[in-house]
Formats: C-alpha cells, sequence, structure tokens
C-alpha cells in the first residue's frame, strides 16, 4: 500500500518546498515516489495542494479521498476543506494560526478559525495543532514554518525517514545562505514532534 | 545517464532534448510553460536555439522552416494556444515536414487555469496529425522522443497533449544528459513540396487520408497501447492520458476485467482494439474533456457490427464537463464492475472560507485600475480586460474588468464597443506580453478605422501569470543574451498613437491625471502603467496603521488588497505581505496609515 501525503495552505505558503523535500527525501531513501502540485492561477492566493505518494502501486497523481495517512495542512480552514482525504486513522498536523482571505473583509461569512479547530478536534484522532507563529518566532520568520512542520512530523513519527536523509536533503535543496536556519527549523520542529507524541501516547 | 526528480514538463523537455532537438519555441501558457524553461536552463553550449516566441502561431511557423532544413523542432503551448497556431499546423499538415516536428498542446480539464475545456486530440483529428497522450511524467519522457520519429517516419506534424496532471505531476526520471542536438541536413529548396497551392494541396489530402490507416496499423503495436485482463473477461475499461492513471490506481493487477489504455488516440490503432475488445460485451470509457474515445469506439463498433454496450458521457456515466478525479474514476468504474463499495457520507462541516484568487498585496495593477476607476467616477465607461494576472481586476472591490474573451481581445472588443455608443469612454486594459502577443494588430485596427479609445498598458516587465517569463519588451531572451528591448511607447507613437503617457501607477495623482486627459480627447489615446511586479522586485517598505484609525473600513472596501484586514475596530495590515505601495495610505481619510521606508522604494 502506498503512504499518502497531502500538504495544504494558501499560495506563497511554502508548501511546495515541503513537498519537494519530502518527495526528495522519500528517493534518497529508495523509495518511488511520485507528488502533485497547484500551479498557476490558483497560487494567488488562492488554496493551494501538494499531493506526496510514495509506493509501487500509485498511479493517480492525486491523492484518492480518503486515503491520506498523513495532512500538514498550513492553515485551519484549508484543514477543513481537505479533511476528505484523510484516510480513518490518519494523523494531522494544523497550524492553528488563520490567513484570512480579501474576500472575508469585504462580505464577511463568518470564517471562524475557531470552529475550524473545534471540528478537526472532534474528528481526527491524532491531531497536533501547532502555532507557526509562536514556533517560529525564535528563527525570525514565519516562513521557515514549511521546513519546521516536515521536523514535527519526523519528530512525531508520522513519516518514516531517517532524519539525517531530511536534514542531507535541505542541505541539497535550500539555497547556500539557508541551510543552518532550516536546518535549526527542522531540529526544533522535531524536538515538538517528539514531545507531542510522548503526550499523545502518555494519554 | 542521470537520474532526477522532475515535473512533467520538464520530463518531456529533458525528452525532446534526449531526441535531438535543434529549435525549441513557443509561448508560455498554463500548464505548458515550464518546457521552454527547462530547455532554456539545459541549454549551457547555446546548441539548441531556444526561444519564447511573440505567439503561438510565429512559434508554429517558425517550427515549420526549421524542418523544411531538416531540423527537429518543438512548439510549445496550451491548447488555446493551439487555436492561435492552427492556421499554420492546419497547412502544415498538409505540406507535411521534414526534420520532425512536434507540437505539444497542453490541455487544462478543470479548467483549472484556463478558458475553455477543449480537447486536443479532437484537434488532431480535425488536422488530419497524429497524437500522443502520455498517461504520467515517466511515460512523457519517453514519448515525446516517439513522436520526433513518428513525425519523421510519415513526414507529418504530430501533436502531443499532456494534460495538467501529467505537466504539474512530478516522478523521478533517469534521463540522457549527454544528448546533443542532431545534425541540420540544410534546406534543399523544392517548390513544388514546400510551397502549398490548392493543386499540392487536394494531392497531398489524398495521401494524408490514405496514410492515416497505415498509421492506426503502426500504432496497432506501439507499446503505449496496452492491455491487462483476462481474455474471458467480458467487462473492458478504456482510458487514455491521465484517466488511464485514475484507472490503473483503481483496478491495479485484476484480472477479471480488461483494461486497455489507448496512448494514440489519431489516428485510431483499429486492429488493436479490435483485438483487445474481442469477446467483450460491455465497454466503460473513462476519460476526461472531450468523448473522444467513446464515439471512436461507437464508429468501431458499427463499422465492425459490433454487439458492444459502450458507456461513457453520452450514456451519462461520465460527466462531460470538469475534470475527473482519482475517487470519480473509482466509482464509474467500481459500479461498472458491480464491487460493493464503500462511500462514507461525509459528516457535518464547517464551511471553510472561498479563496478566490486575487491580485497580489502591492500588485501595481490595482493601482492602475483604481487610477482609472477614481478619474472615471461619474462617467459612462466600459473596461475591456484581457489574459493575464490582470483579469483579476475582476474581482471585487476593483471590479474593473467588464470582459475578457482571449488574448488581445480587450483592444478589438472596446472598439465593438464604441461602435455601438460613442458617447461612452472605452478602456482597453492589457499586459505588456500581451501588446506584444496579439494586442499590437488590435491597436492598428482602431486607428485605421478610427475608433475612440484608451489603451492601458499595465507593463510590469514581465509574464507574470504564467511563471514571470521574459518577452520582447524586457531585454532579454531564452539564449540569455541581452538584447535590444522594444519600447512599447515607440510601437505606438510608430503606429500613429500621438498621445501616449507613461505614468508610475502608484503615484495616483499623476496616474488619475493622465487618465482624465486622455478621456476628453478623440482617437486612439494610450497610457502606460509602468512599475515592475512586485514578484520581481525587492519591497522595502511597510505600511502600519496607527491610533488614528477610526475603523470606516474605506481601505478594505476601496483597495481590496490581501494585506489589509479587519480586526477589533481597526484595520491591520499583515507585514509579511505589505509591500509598502501605499495604496491604502491614499485612501485612508484620517491619513491614518503610514509607509515607513518610501524613501527607500
Amino acid at each position: 500500500m502506498s503512504y499518502n501525503i497531502l500538504l495544504c495552505g494558501v499560495g506563497g505558503q511554502g508548501t511546495v518546498l515541503a513537498s519537494k523535500l519530502l518527495a526528495a527525501a522519500a528517493q534518497a531513501s529508495g523509495l518511488s515516489v511520485h507528488s502533485a502540485e497547484t500551479i498557476g492561477m490558483a497560487q494567488r492566493g488562492g488554496p493551494v495542494t501538494s499531493h506526496v505518494r510514495i509506493g509501487d502501486d500509485a498511479y493517480s497523481p492525486l491523492i484518492p479521498k480518503g486515503t491520506a495517512d498523513l495532512i500538514i495542512a498550513f492553515e485551519p480552514g484549508e484543514a477543513v476543506r481537505n479533511l476528505p482525504y484523510l484516510k480513518q486513522d490518519g494523523a494531522l498536523i494544523v497550524n492553528s494560526v488563520a490567513l484570512m482571505p480579501v474576500t472575508e473583509s469585504l462580505h464577511p461569512s463568518g470564517y471562524d478559525p475557531g470552529k475550524m479547530l473545534n471540528y478537526l478536534k472532534s474528528a481526527v484522532k491524532t491531531l497536533a495543532v501547532v502555532d507557526a507563529n509562536a514556533l517560529c518566532a525564535p528563527l525570525g520568520s514565519v516562513k521557515f514554518f514549511n521546513v519546521m512542520v516536515l521536523g514535527f512530523a519526523t519528530g512525531a513519527g508520522m513519516v518514516k525517514f531517517d532524519r539525517e536523509v531530511l536534514l542531507s536533503t535541505i542541505e541539497a535543496s535550500v539555497k547556500p545562505a539557508f541551510v543552518e536556519i532550516n536546518k535549526k527549523a527542522f531540529l526544533a520542529g522535531a524536538a515538538e514532534g517528539e514531545t507531542f507524541i510522548k503526550e499523545q501516547r502518555g494519554l | 545517464m542521470k537520474k532526477e526528480y522532475v515535473m512533467g514538463n520538464q520530463a518531456i523537455a529533458l525528452g525532446a532534448i534526449a531526441a535531438g532537438v535543434n529549435v525549441v519555441c513557443g509561448y508560455p501558457g498554463t500548464p505548458s510553460s515550464e518546457i521552454i524553461e527547462t530547455i532554456a536552463k539545459h541549454n549551457r553550449e547555446k546548441a539548441i536555439h531556444v526561444e519564447w516566441s511573440i505567439n503561438e502561431k510565429a512559434a508554429m511557423e517558425l517550427a515549420a522552416g526549421a524542418s523544411y532544413a531538416g531540423a527537429r523542432a518543438l512548439v510549445t503551448m496550451k491548447m488555446m494556444g493551439l487555436n492561435v497556431a492552427s492556421d499554420a499546423l492546419m497547412s502544415l499538415a498538409y505540406v507535411g515536414v521534414e526534420g520532425g516536428v512536434v507540437v505539444v498542446s497542453a490541455d487544462d480539464p478543470g479548467p483549472i487555469s484556463s478558458q475553455t475545456e477543449q480537447d486536443t486530440r479532437l484537434f488532431a483529428k480535425y488536422c488530419r496529425i497524429p497524437v500522443f497522450d502520455p498517461s504520467s511524467v515517466e511515460e512523457a519522457y519517453t514519448m515525446i522522443q516517439d513522436a520526433f520519429a513518428y513525425s519523421e517516419k510519415y513526414h507529418t506534424p504530430v501533436l502531443f497533449r499532456p494534460t495538467t496532471r501529467v505537466d504539474h505531476a512530478y516522478a523521478g526520471i533517469t534521463y540522457d544528459d549527454r544528448a546533443q542536438p542532431k545534425a541540420i541536413p540544410g534546406f534543399v529548396k523544392d517548390s513544388g513540396r514546400f510551397v502549398i497551392f490548392p493543386r499540392l494541396s487536394r494531392m497531398n489530402h489524398e495521401m494524408i487520408e490514405k496514410r492515416n490507416p497505415q498509421i492506426g496499423e503502426d500504432f496497432s503495436s506501439y507499446w503505449g497501447n496496452t492491455l491487462q485482463g483476462r481474455k474471458d473477461s467480458r467487462k473492458a475499461v478504456v482510458a487514455g492520458g491521465v484517466s488511464y492513471a485514475y484507472a490503473k490506481e483503481y483496478i491495479q493487477d485484476r484480472e477479471d476485467v480488461r483494461l486497455i489504455r489507448v496512448a494514440t488516440p489519431h489516428p485510431l490503432p483499429e486492429s488493436f482494439l479490435l483485438n483487445a475488445l474481442e469477446g467483450v460485451e460491455d465497454i466503460l470509457v473513462v476519460e476526461e474533456l472531450f468523448p473522444y474515445l467513446e464515439e471512436e469506439l461507437l464508429m468501431l463498433c458499427g463499422k465492425h457490427h459490433k454487439n458492444w454496450n459502450i458507456y461513457g458521457k453520452h450514456t451519462g456515466h461520465s460527466p462531460l464537463a470538469g475534470e475527473i478525479t482519482a475517487e470519480q474514476a473509482a466509482l464509474q468504474i467500481g459500479s461498472f464492475l458491480g464491487d460493493t463499495l464503500t462511500q462514507e457520507a461525509p459528516g457535518a462541516m464547517p464551511q471553510p472560507p472561498a479563496r478566490p484568487p486575487v491580485l497580489c498585496a502591492g500588485c501595481p495593477h490595482r493601482a492602475g485600475f483604481y487610477a482609472v476607476k477614481q478619474a472615471m467616477k461619474g462617467r459612462k465607461a466600459n473596461f475591456s480586460g484581457d489574459i493575464g494576472c490582470y483579469t483579476l481586476g475582476n474581482a471585487k472591490p476593483l471590479d474593473m474588468v467588464d470582459t475578457c474573451l482571449c488574448m488581445g481581445a480587450g483592444i478589438t472588443m472596446a472598439q465593438g464597443l464604441h461602435w455601438t455608443d460613442p458617447e461612452t469612454v472605452n478602456f482597453a486594459f492589457v499586459g505588456d506580453s500581451t501588446f506584444f502577443a496579439s494586442g499590437m494588430t488590435g491597436v492598428a485596427n482602431a486607428i485605421y478605422n478610427e475608433a475612440d479609445l484608451i489603451v492601458c498598458i499595465l507593463d510590469n516587465s514581465t509574464t507574470a501569470m504564467t511563471g514571470h517569463q521574459p518577452h520582447p519588451g524586457t531585454g532579454v531572451n531564452m539564449m540569455g543574451d541581452v538584447v535590444g528591448a522594444i519600447s512599447i511607447e515607440n510601437v505606438l507613437r510608430g503606429m500613429g498613437v500621438t498621445t501616449v503617457i507613461t505614468v508610475d501607477p502608484l503615484d495616483q495623482s499623476a496616474a488619475i491625471a493622465a487618465v482624465k486627459e486622455c478621456a476628453d480627447m478623440r482617437g486612439v489615446k494610450a497610457i502606460i502603467f509602468k512599475s515592475p511586479c512586485i514578484a520581481l522586485s525587492k519591497p522595502v517598505a511597510k505600511a502600519r496603521v496607527n491610533e488614528a484609525c477610526i475603523g470606516c473600513k474605506k481601505c478594505i472596501r476601496e483597495v481590496g488588497c490581501p494585506a489589509v484586514t479587519f480586526a477589533g475596530n481597526r484595520a491591520v495590515i499583515d507585514e509579511s505581505l505589505c509591500t509598502g505601495c501605499s495604496l491604502c495610505a491614499s485612501v485612508c481619510p484620517v491619513k491614518a496609515i503610514q509607509v515607513s521606508g518610501k524613501e527607500a522604494r
């Protein structure tokens, strides 16, 4: 069976780099991997998804609904939008910081991120709610959340790659000037992920 | 050989390089744009001529010329570009080629980033030329090389149609990283062959119709046309392109149903299909866009008096419009096979917010639109739009795009509107790349026929929507050369537009004054709103809302910038998005928005 990871967020949040790193790590681990990205008009502030599929029996470039093992959501509303992709016992990591669409300020439809998170809590068994702003504060920019959340998933054992493989993938994939800070982001995320899973098991 | 994890479009480019391509040309269009970019990136020795042509028709004709000299040529576009190139392609189909010509026309089911849901397979049938339909990234790499071989074998241009989900999918491929362009034999003049005349067309038409069934026979043993499943199964699923991938995802290695893949929809591999469908009773066709395979099978069924039940779009088993998904295909196939399907009823979910695409925070187009809107307050005016990022100017609160049809249409449609009501001021908004692609002829048409029109060129010095490609106005080309940039202002003046005002749209008072000046003049006027795309220029300034904010929301209601939201009783600016364009500050009635670092801009 294939292992499917769906990343979702809003155009500009850095989901593409995260999915590329996951795919590269899978390949470096000797696994068969395919992925697909949202590119084009939707990138301008629209919802974006990256589908990463690991395994020999994955033919469709997109993950069929109900078969994602892990969803990494960069925004609470986007987590809910993509929840139909999650497997029954799948895990979900969600950034609790909402991005308000510009239309929401013009014509409020009552988008309430708290309601989204509450719903996720009721619907998902393995749910990690993380605050990207707080976690990324020591790094100086929320832009590093994409790499940090990969660290979180690795630390929590939600992706089965060797930590070293991901670290060397980061080294090979990002601009030299940003290697150190991204590694730092990854390791900080990994530590958070470890804490999360310990608490989860303790419960 | 080198192994790399690549996008479908990159695989197509690397495959073309492996095929020894000599000339590569095209026009940007989602989902095809990365092909030419990849060729340019791998063209370190400049052994391949690679270019963004001014439009798809120019590219098609350039490829024909190169082919007549024996060169292999690749032309890339999205499927609507094929409409533009079709004049050249249709005739080239009659004349034929010397060096292989492969035309990539990327289809966009959904549509996700397009105006139509047209189907290139049908276009191939219309042109009477072969078409290849890859179902995966890996296949695309190999198939594009085959396309060149078939093009030369049968002296015909060949279409190659990936869809968005193949173009923008990623997979690991092993490619030939040492390939060299093939030697070009050179142009051997032969006017009896290369000059199209009615007599030549009549002769060649006959030849083409005789040849196509032969290509169909040839395709019947093509590796891309495959059959899986036991010969005693009475049911068959027929699919091509990415729909095959969806079908395979569901069927996997099951043998109780035949899974038939058609990689060469035209000319139809008839004997392959007749053989693969021998003894079958029920056929389900899984495909996107036009019911192409379905109708071909209906034709085959009648021609050979088969007793097939053919299910698909014509029988309501598959939707006629829109993209299909893996789970939709699974549902179709599952019910066709009588499988027990576990469909979960979706629980009550809170509704996530709509996120329509919007102009980026700080986009200079917003300022250009806003200036025109302010200047025309209280006057009757029409705003014809065009294809590009600036189509997003239609979104509220700007609401400044009344029409959008196809590339370059804004300028000519504004003339049509003008002749129905000369008292209304007509504006046409066009981007810099679109102006070169198909805007210039419209301006000439307006001057010649004496229309009143204000052409607003939203010049951000790039082709932004498709991923920032250069164009004739940017001064760089895909060979990596710095070249003379064509000045839009000079082009307009050269054609006879006497009023051409270039203004920075972020300088609102100057921009509004320019619009007002033009609105009162007769004839063709042009305003060039010149300011670089914010995705390419590093913003240094930030806007902040101070205590003076009275919470009137005017900045939100008027400007609609994604960086400005409302929290508590005040406007809030997201500094990670803000570029300090200061448009919001210019509309604030109480000067509560201050822009820092503005001087450094």
